[in-house]
């Protein structure tokens, strides 16, 4: 007779499932931990409905919304657009390259690490943390939103490339291998057509993500639509900050809608 | 069908150029653990050589050691004036670029067309932007059209290699074989995925068209029946060593269980 994990099947034909009293254990302990730290916190229900009343005062000065001033709203919106696109494109080139060096199938251990390490390097900070830096180094404006974008870009993409890479069929390159096709050659037909597919969704991922990214840049000096809209707020122009956020919405829309049909044409 | 010499310009002097000398062949994946045990074996300029084996015993090994998939730890394959296990780099491509190879599971690249698999026996040849442009030669490409008319898949040249059924794909893949001009034709297990009737029909072809080249073939075959049909020569390996070497009308149920042990499975 077989012993099931999940419980026993005695000879009369009852079935008792076994409690996982370990999972039970942590649960409680989880909820537990939660009501402890939620009463860290100063959550006062007094704060939250005062915190209403002044939000719905707050949403009526937004509208409607002001774009009388859309000169500044294009111009800046237009430098956001640049810097998304130019830095996801300068990320996909420098991707494409480390995501073959950090692929563990094709390359030597060393190599992986070394590259693997640059990866989570630029990973490892938020965008806007980066274009501090970059703001830094380079002065204000689009420059350093490129530049911290492109890092961003490198850190999320390089590691989905090396992954998809790294879950090829070698049997495909073991074929073409076999014919003595040089190493570039073996790159180009053993293993881009497995990867192309996936390559451009995590392309046009990213291309999503840096608009939005590139509009928070100018929060700390690097360029774009960022600047402009903490400006609007700290002037208390809530309704050019409301202009502001309706053409970012549309922006990202429209992204959505390229990246449908760049999803058709590279199909 | 334009002879392989005629074609490419190659150095093949006289027929016995494409004999394949194995001496002492070793391979050990952990060491101390012989898959291979000092194998050596000399192969004709002509002829279909069967290998047959239980699983494990070192007759994927062997094949994979000759054009070096596999590196073997000891011993010498001469072949064309070269020893293949002491070439590297380059020079082993060259002389892969004359030993084709069959799979058991095809190996194409599933996301080509079946026209840009078959050219992909021409790797070896050009350069990696060639390779990159899809630009072959009008003479290479008028080749793989008559190649895939004499393995029966003309109609299907434009079509997308994973569209195709098992046997199709076996022949698309002996036309990438041949399309290298191969002096020397590896099939691995070529047949064990296919149905019955398919297998014979993929093995007819292939001893054919070897036929018609004057090149040696040699097939790892579990189907001792089809090996006895269609070699000229069987070698029965059994852990690692050559323990039958003969025509077919030799083999007999003697032979059959020393190869394979046991008995129950023989009808």
């Amino acid at each position: 007779m077989d012993v099931m994990r999940t419980g026993t099947l005695s000879t009369s034909g009852t079935y008792t499932p076994q409690r996982n009293w370990y999972a039970l254990v942590g649960w409680l302990f989880l909820l537990v931990y939660l009501a402890y730290i939620t009463s860290l916190f100063d959550l006062d229900f007094d704060r939250f409905i005062s915190g209403l009343d002044n939000g719905s005062k707050f949403l009526g000065r937004m509208f409607p919304p002001n774009f009388t001033r859309y000169e500044l709203l294009m111009e800046g919106l237009f430098e956001s657009l640049q810097i998304g696109v130019i830095a996801t494109f300068l990320g996909v080139l420098i991707s494409l390259p480390m995501g073959f060096l950090a692929a563990r199938n094709l390359m030597p251990p060393w190599v992986t690490w070394c590259a693997r390490g640059v990866i989570v390097l630029c990973r490892s900070f938020h965008p806007v943390i980066v274009a501090i830096l970059f703001v830094k180094a380079v002065g204000f404006g689009a420059l350093a939103g490129v530049m911290a974008l492109t890092v961003a870009s490198v850190g999320f993409i390089a590691k989905l490339f090396a992954e998809s890479i790294e879950e090829i069929s070698l049997k495909q390159i073991e074929a073409v291998r076999a014919t003595g096709a040089s190493f570039p050659n073996v790159i180009l037909i053993g293993v881009f057509p497995q990867v192309m597919g996936r390559f451009t969704g995590f392309i046009s991922y990213q291309l999503d993500s840096n608009l939005r990214n590139s509009t928070m840049v100018g929060l700390v000096g690097a360029g774009g639509i960022g600047g402009t809209l903490f400006a609007a707020f700290q002037r208390f122009d809530y309704d050019f900050v409301s202009a502001i956020l309706i053409s970012i919405i549309a922006v990202i829309l429209a992204g959505e809608g390229v990246n449908n049909i760049m999803r058709r044409i590279y199909r | 069908m334009t002879e392989p010499s005629k074609y490419q310009g190659s150095e093949i002097q006289s027929v016995t150029d494409h004999s394949l000398d194995i001496r002492n062949l070793t391979k050990e994946y952990t060491r101390g653990v012989p898959v291979l045990q000092s194998v050596s074996v000399s192969i004709e300029a002509n002829g279909i050589t069967a290998i047959i084996g239980p699983s494990g015993t070192g007759k994927s090994t062997l094949i994979r050691c000759i054009n070096r998939l596999i590196d073997p730890t000891e011993g010498d394959i001469l072949f064309r004036g070269k020893n293949l296990a002491k070439l590297y780099g380059r020079e082993l491509r060259f002389a892969r670029r004359h030993i084709g190879m069959v799979f058991q599971e095809y190996n194409l690249v599933e996301r080509l067309s079946v026209m840009e698999n078959v050219l992909s026996g021409r790797l070896g040849y050009v350069s990696a932007w060639r390779a990159w442009m899809r630009k072959f030669s009008a003479g290479d490409i008028e080749r793989a059209f008559s190649i895939l008319e004499q393995v029966g898949m003309a109609d299907f040249a434009n079509q997308r290699a994973d569209a195709l059924s098992g046997g199709q794909r076996q022949r698309v893949s002996i036309a990438r074989a041949l399309m290298q001009s191969p002096a020397l034709l590896l099939a691995d297990e070529p047949t064990s995925s296919l149905d019955p009737r398919t297998s014979v029909e993929i093995l007819e072809l292939m001893t054919n068209q070897a036929k018609n080249l004057e090149i040696p073939v040699m097939i790892n075959i579990h189907d001792v029946s089809l090996a006895q049909r269609f070699a000229d020569r069987v070698l029965g390996m059994a852990n690692g060593k050559i323990v039958f070497d003969g025509s077919p009308s030799e083999l007999n149920e003697e032979h059959l269980k020393t190869i394979y042990g046991g008995q129950g499975w023989m009808s």
